[in-house]
């Protein structure tokens, strides 16, 4: 980025891109045509910013200005103020919260103060379809370095030392798993990326491969280097169009300048990557099922031993690590697995990027330090909790994980804590979750993920899962009895002691979490046939109340089903055999005569 | 050898490495409960999905429960196979799999042989606790086999018959979760697809989800009809299995004893259909020879190796598969429908009556006989040459209902003249019998000479692919020996590639031939019973006066009064068939 | 099922596409993927096609078929219809926006409505959990969808005022 005396970053993620980034970048690029600035000025779409809550992002450098919640009609003033004239949008900038002062530099917001960005050191701040900008931000140093100053081993114990753990959800030693591939002997050996991202609600693997794919390359090759594979294959989800792209355009570049293919570098290593697509099975994220759907079969799991890195892909060494791993490699070879370790816990090292989403005010995707608390992820980055409602509940680990309740807040975040909480890590989704929110219906809500996504092979997670469902279901319809709190319990853990693969040992831990955190919602639903959230519909009764109701009939008007009766000026009535409970007499009655029950 | 030291249920076991728990545990006599499991020792046949969880096991040390059958041992590892944590999960997970199980078991076809039935006894399961709603699937009905797939349990004993042992390729896992379930390619029934119904996943099943249509009652109604004439032939594999069904031991020979159970039946001739591996040997015999000859003539023409083609599913088989090389096998009908056609010409003329009145039935080691006596070309004016395959389970169901004490039944003699046969029809059952008898009687008939032995130990065994060589005097003659359709798909392949050494190749589609059919007693995945059945198909033949099937004098008989000579005009016409190309017929 | 007659085009476009993964089995995914991407979906006469040229079962293909999400055997509607169903929407109430979908288009998860106009299917995630509940529609995303906007949504796509911007290839 050195020939461009300013340059204006859009965010190129998911979220903004589905808010018309892209509207952004052409009418920007029009008014820099319009002042001839073309030499001047270059507009990039990069990765996600992570601060999706106010997107669309656009940032200018150098001075690190932050606009939030930019439309294309915007572009105008930004270069006619920003760019030409060196003032500042006013409107456009980020106001904190608190008390309303516009902040300019994004180093200033809260969302980012707390963040310490490994993985996600380049998202947002290069061209990703520019390997030189990569390159000009310590690029492909780290491939080089290990090539030509270091033994495979020597490279290997460096990871070791950093305390790397696997980001995708098992936490197993990154360095560990390394060296055990190396030491099988074999003719061929492959490096697989997992880039099957499936959690609902996760989504950094995603925003890395669209913001920064070369240092998913690059710490690919060094594995290769040190497992001793020529051969990488990247499995990623036929969904992400633009992650493949990215990804495509990526390889492409690193093929031509050399950095891939034969003789890289002229050390003579040998290393090229291909892409295979998952296509939509969240089993797929488990090692084995994963190899097996990139050899074209049904991605059944099956049991280990043997690992992976003793029979993998088509039978030979693989080494499996997910993105979000591979990312931070680079950053501990050029930094030192002393620099690295020094960041987190005792037992987790480094940092987690955690996508952050449901009840809270700043959605977004941060990088935090292990080690962080709840509470600072909650309220600091997270800015609290939305329309100023009561914090409940907070979800990790996605279908495999729980949820953790106040008591927890306090609590580090590191791979044991949260599972001695009785949640996990997992691939890093956070869903907070607010008063309104059942915890029935949110166990109910995962189970009913397993069950569509279990594969069916083995019989605790075929019907274990498909009966919790089942027994979810009927409490949250007021059907549910105490006996079946208790076959929850049993069920739960003969499906965790009794399944094939890890979909199935932690499928049911939604159900355990909230039961333990949560017996008496559970409780309220059964004893009572109330929900005390109000969010079951079967327990929910809107109802008229006489004596307010002035028979406007604007509930009847509006009731999509036809379920409200009533004259003019009479009281109305609500037919509780149509009544589909969607709300909308108790939203548009304007005499809060409507009850909810 | 790397071994390894482990306790077992609190008793120290040595093992090798790589040995799994089970297997372990096995050695030192500890049970451990299996239902998808399934392993038929010396066929290379194993089932290990580790799919039913019904084997799990409590290792110290470990967070959950391990798999017996597919968990390897390790040094130190200390195994609790009936801990009560164990058992709850064992009997927690049987629940489950019953909870998505049909509970019609007093009238399901497998009551009594059920592997899940045993097992939910076993357990002492006698309430399910979450119950739920149940997988429902339309049940389909081919000729011979039926698919009941609610009671599916996902063992994949059945795929992995039907893809890796036999390479048919029908059944696959579908769908997902719950929703899984093994069946054919977008859930079309069997009479659609390449099915070759060789009954393997029939014969592997632990439910009632593939059973064998069931054609009893049939067969007793025409028995009770004054004006139809009841025959009956009995394949050679059937008496070295159907006392097992009677509790006896596995290799027991009971011809005697069925010859005696099929008259209180009340067929009114009972026959063997040995008398017709007889007959088949004389054609397909001659046949070789013949085509042998061209062939050390010089005659470019003639196509070598011949293949055998009593086997109705790998003539099924190559139909859909090898379309091209459909002139390959011998024109020779199976023995079951050559023992058709003549019962309905030359029997029904020695009793003066029409062929519609004649009633031809067979006791099968297979279900796929059942779909070959349908076949359009073993027909006369739509009226079959064989008009019912029973399977030995069938006939076994038969003798039971009917009251019959099997164990103390005498011995009886079959009638004639068609139940005269020799030790070369016998050994038709397992394999490497139809290509020992076709040797005992070409080389005879080539070289003039007599035999200097009659037991070709190199033609016998398990292997799933035997060679031999056998020296017709002078001539090295090549024979190929395949049981298992994947096998033979080796050995076609080789063929198609132009690279095959061989004169003559025996094909039998399954594991063992005939006396591992698909229609025979349950073997339970116990391969051992495959082995005393093939001792004692060897031990019948060694008894018998003939052993050489050009010795028959019924055969002589029928070619003297009735056929001429081997190959002629009129044996062409009823002894022998053509082949189809069955490429378009799927779908 | 009805029986489709495939046109030698087709059939050569399916030829094509598995000879450019060496007709390997091992390769079916890809190429399930790619005939999905030129064909729109994959009825059972594809499959027979893709089974033969890859040497596989019919069956095989059919299993791993109806394995993955993907895939479907049904052809999409004019404007495929999308539910994200994250759990970030579905704390902000995606639940209730499918309902709405449903009841509007009178059609289940998975179906299309009997004019070929819609089709309405769930998905896990997107990634812009910032604007839950998304819902897309071809390549276009909706952010903050509530029930009551269903009805306009719909009726924009039923009177032709958005095009289909759903990439052919």
């Amino acid at each position: 980025m050195t020939d461009y005396r300013m340059h204006i970053l859009i965010c190129g993620g998911t979220g903004c891109k589905a808010s018309d980034s892209n509207g952004i970048r052409e009418k920007l690029n029009y008014f820099i045509n319009e002042f001839n600035l073309e030499d001047e000025v270059q507009v990039v779409l990069t990765g996600c910013f992570g601060f999706c809550e106010k997107g669309p992002i656009v940032k200018v450098l150098p001075d690190n200005t932050f606009y939030t919640e930019v439309n294309p009609s915007d572009a105008e003033d930004i270069v006619k103020e920003h760019i030409l004239k060196g003032r500042p949008v006013k409107r456009l900038l980020y106001k904190n919260p608190k008390n309303d002062y516009a902040v300019t530099s994004a180093n200033n917001i809260d969302f980012y103060k707390k963040q310490i960005r490994i993985a996600l050191r380049n998202c947002g701040f290069i061209n990703p379809e520019n390997i030189e900008e990569y390159i000009g931000r310590d690029g492909y140093a780290a491939l080089g370095k290990c090539l030509t100053e270091n033994t495979p081993e020597e490279v290997i114990k460096e990871i070791k030392d950093s305390g790397l753990r696997g980001r995708g959800g098992g936490g197993f030693p990154t360095g560990l798993k390394w060296e055990i591939t190396r030491y099988v002997s074999a003719d061929q050996k492959y490096v697989v990326c997992n880039a099957d991202e499936g959690d609902p609600g996760a989504f950094m693997d995603r925003s890395i491969l669209e913001g920064d794919p070369h240092s998913v390359i690059e710490a690919m090759a060094i594995c290769g280097y040190c497992i001793g594979a020529d051969t990488g294959l990247v499995y990623i989800r036929a969904e992400y169009p633009l992650a493949i792209e990215r990804l495509k355009i990526a390889l492409k570049q690193a093929e031509e300048y050399g950095l891939l293919g034969n003789d890289i570098l002229g050390t003579g290593f040998n290393f090229k990557i291909e892409l295979r697509y998952g296509a939509g099975a969240f089993v797929c994220g488990e090692e084995t099922a994963l190899i097996h759907s990139m050899e074209g079969l049904r991605g059944e799991p099956t049991v280990k031993p043997p690992f992976p890195s003793v029979s993998g892909y088509m039978g030979k060494p693989t080494n499996v690590n997910n993105v979000e791993t591979f990312a931070n490699i680079p950053v501990i070879i050029n930094k030192g697995a002393n620099w690295f370790n020094k960041i987190g816990t005792e037992k987790s090292k480094g940092t987690k990027v955690f996508a952050l989403a449901g009840k809270i005010n700043n959605v977004g995707l941060i990088e935090v330090p292990m080690g962080t608390t709840l509470r600072e992820v909650i309220y600091d980055i997270g800015g609290g909790i939305k329309d100023g409602k009561e914090f409940k509940s907070v979800q990790t680990g996605g279908p495999s994980g729980g949820c953790l309740t106040k008591k927890f807040l306090d609590t580090p975040i590191d791979y044991d804590n949260l599972i001695a909480a009785g949640s996990m890590m997992g691939s890093g989704g956070m869903i907070v979750m607010d008063e309104d929110d059942c915890m029935v219906s949110i166990a109910r809500f995962y189970l009913e993920f397993t069950l569509e996504e279990s594969c069916g092979k083995c019989n605790p997670c075929r019907i274990g899962n498909k009966r919790l469902h089942e027994i979810l279901c009927r409490i949250t319809e007021g059907k549910g009895t105490l006996e079946d709190i208790d076959k929850l319990k049993v069920l739960s853990d003969v499906i965790k002691d009794t399944s094939l693969c890890g979909l199935g040992q932690s499928s049911p831990n939604p159900v355990l979490s909230t039961l333990a955190n949560f017996e008496h919602e559970y409780l309220a639903h059964v004893n009572e046939g109330k929900c005390p959230a109000g969010q079951c519909k079967s327990l929910m009764k809107y109802e008229i109340i006489e004596d307010l109701c002035t028979g406007c009939t604007l509930c009847f008007r509006n009731c999509p089903v036809g379920a409200i009766t009533g004259e003019r000026r009479v009281a109305h009535f609500i037919d509780q055999s149509l009544c589909i409970k969607c709300g909308v007499c108790f939203d548009k009655c304007k005499f809060n005569a409507i009850k909810l029950n | 050898m790397d071994v390894i030291n482990l306790t077992i249920d609190n008793k120290p076991v040595v093992v090798k490495k790589g040995t799994t728990i089970l297997q372990a545990a096995k050695e030192i006599g500890v049970h451990i409960p299996t239902l998808c499991y399934m392993k038929l020792e010396d066929l290379n046949i194993e089932n290990k999905p580790g799919g039913c969880r019904i084997c799990v096991v409590e290792v110290e040390g470990r967070r959950n429960l391990a798999p017996a059958c597919c968990t390897e041992v390790h040094d130190g590892m200390v195994v609790n196979s009936h801990s009560i944590r164990a058992i709850n999960a064992r009997r927690t997970v049987m629940e489950l799999i019953l909870s998505d199980h049909p509970t019609d078991c007093l009238i399901c076809a497998k009551s009594g042989n059920c592997d899940l039935q045993n097992m939910a006894h076993y357990l002492g399961i006698r309430k399910i606790h979450y119950e739920g709603e149940q997988s429902h699937y339309r049940k389909d009905t081919s000729p011979a086999i039926i698919r009941d797939v609610d009671k599916c349990i996902m063992c994949r004993r059945c795929e992995m018959m039907c893809n890796e042992v036999q390479t048919v390729g029908v059944l696959s896992a579908i769908n997902r979760g719950f929703n899984s379930v093994v069946a054919p390619a977008f859930e079309m029934n069997l009479d659609h697809s390449v099915c070759t119904y060789c009954g393997q996943c029939v014969a592997v099943c632990p439910t009632g989800a593939l059973t064998e249509v069931d054609e009893t009652g049939k067969v007793v109604r025409v028995l009770s009809d004054p004006t139809k004439t009841v025959i009956v032939q009995t394949a050679p594999a059937v008496r070295a299995a159907l006392g097992e069904e009677f509790d006896m031991e596995a290799g027991t020979l009971v011809t005697g004893k069925l010859v005696a159970a099929l008259r209180r039946l009340g067929f009114d001739y009972v026959f063997d259909t040995d008398f017709a591996a007889d007959l088949t040997i004389m054609e397909e015999g001659t046949e070789l020879l013949n085509r042998l000859g061209k062939h050390l003539a010089g005659d470019k023409n003639v196509k070598l190796p011949i293949l055998t083609s009593c086997c109705p599913a790998w003539v099924k088989f190559f139909e859909h598969q090898f379309p091209d090389m459909k002139d390959i096998p011998s024109t020779a009908r199976s023995p079951q429908q050559m023992f058709g056609s003549i019962a309905k010409t030359y029997f029904a003329d020695k009793l003066g009556i029409k062929r519609e009145d004649l009633v031809v039935v067979s006791i099968m080691p297979c279900v796929a006989k059942k779909y070959e006596c349908g076949r359009d070309e073993f027909k006369v004016n739509k009226n079959p040459d064989v008009d019912y395959a029973l399977t030995t389970r069938e006939l076994a169901a038969l003798i039971k209902i009917s009251n019959i004490n099997f164990r103390t039944l005498p011995n009886e003699e079959f009638d004639n003249p068609l139940g005269e046969s020799t030790g070369a029809g016998v050994i038709f059952g397992t394999t490497g019998g139809v290509i020992e008898a076709a040797v005992r009687t070409a080389y005879e008939l080539h070289t003039k000479k007599e035999l200097p032995r009659l037991d070709f130990d190199e033609l016998r065994g398990m292997e799933g692919i035997r060679k031999a060589t056998i020296d017709f005097g002078g001539t090295p003659i090549n024979i190929g020996i395949a049981h298992g359709l994947g096998n033979a798909r080796k050995l076609l392949e080789e063929i198609q590639a132009g690279k095959s050494e061989f004169h003559a190749i025996e094909i039998m589609s399954c594991p063992g031939g005939c006396i591992g059919g698909g229609g025979q007693p349950y073997h339970h995945g116990n391969a051992e019973i495959l082995k005393k059945r093939q001792k004692a198909i060897y031990q019948e033949d060694s008894k018998k006066a003939i052993r050489k099937s050009h010795k028959n004098p019924y055969i002589i008989k029928l070619y003297d009064e009735f056929l001429g000579h081997p190959m002629s005009e009129k044996a062409h016409h009823l002894l022998h068939t053509a082949y189809f190309d069955r490429t378009e017929e799927k779908g | 099922m009805p029986k489709i007659k495939l046109s030698d085009s087709t059939i050569n476009i399916i030829k094509g596409i598995c000879a450019e993964f060496q007709n390997k089995e091992s390769e079916l995914i890809n190429v399930l993927h790619k005939t999905q991407v030129k064909l729109g979906y994959l009825p059972a006469e594809v499959q027979e096609v893709i089974a033969r040229e890859l040497h596989s079962s019919v069956a095989r293909v059919y299993g791993v078929v109806t394995f993955y999400s993907f895939f479907t055997m049904i052809p999409k509607g004019e404007f495929p219809i999308s539910i994200c169903m994250g759990t970030a929407c579905y704390v902000r109430g995606a639940e209730q926006v499918l309902s709405e979908f449903k009841r509007q288009l009178k059609v289940e998860v998975g179906e299309s409505t009997s004019d070929g106009k819609f089709s309405l299917n769930c998905l896990r995630c997107v990634g812009a959990c910032g604007l839950a509940p998304v819902v897309t529609i071809g390549e276009k995303v909706y952010g903050r969808v509530a029930p009551t906007q269903v009805k306009e949504i719909i009726a924009e796509y039923r009177q032709g005022n958005i095009q289909n911007d759903v990439k052919t290839d």
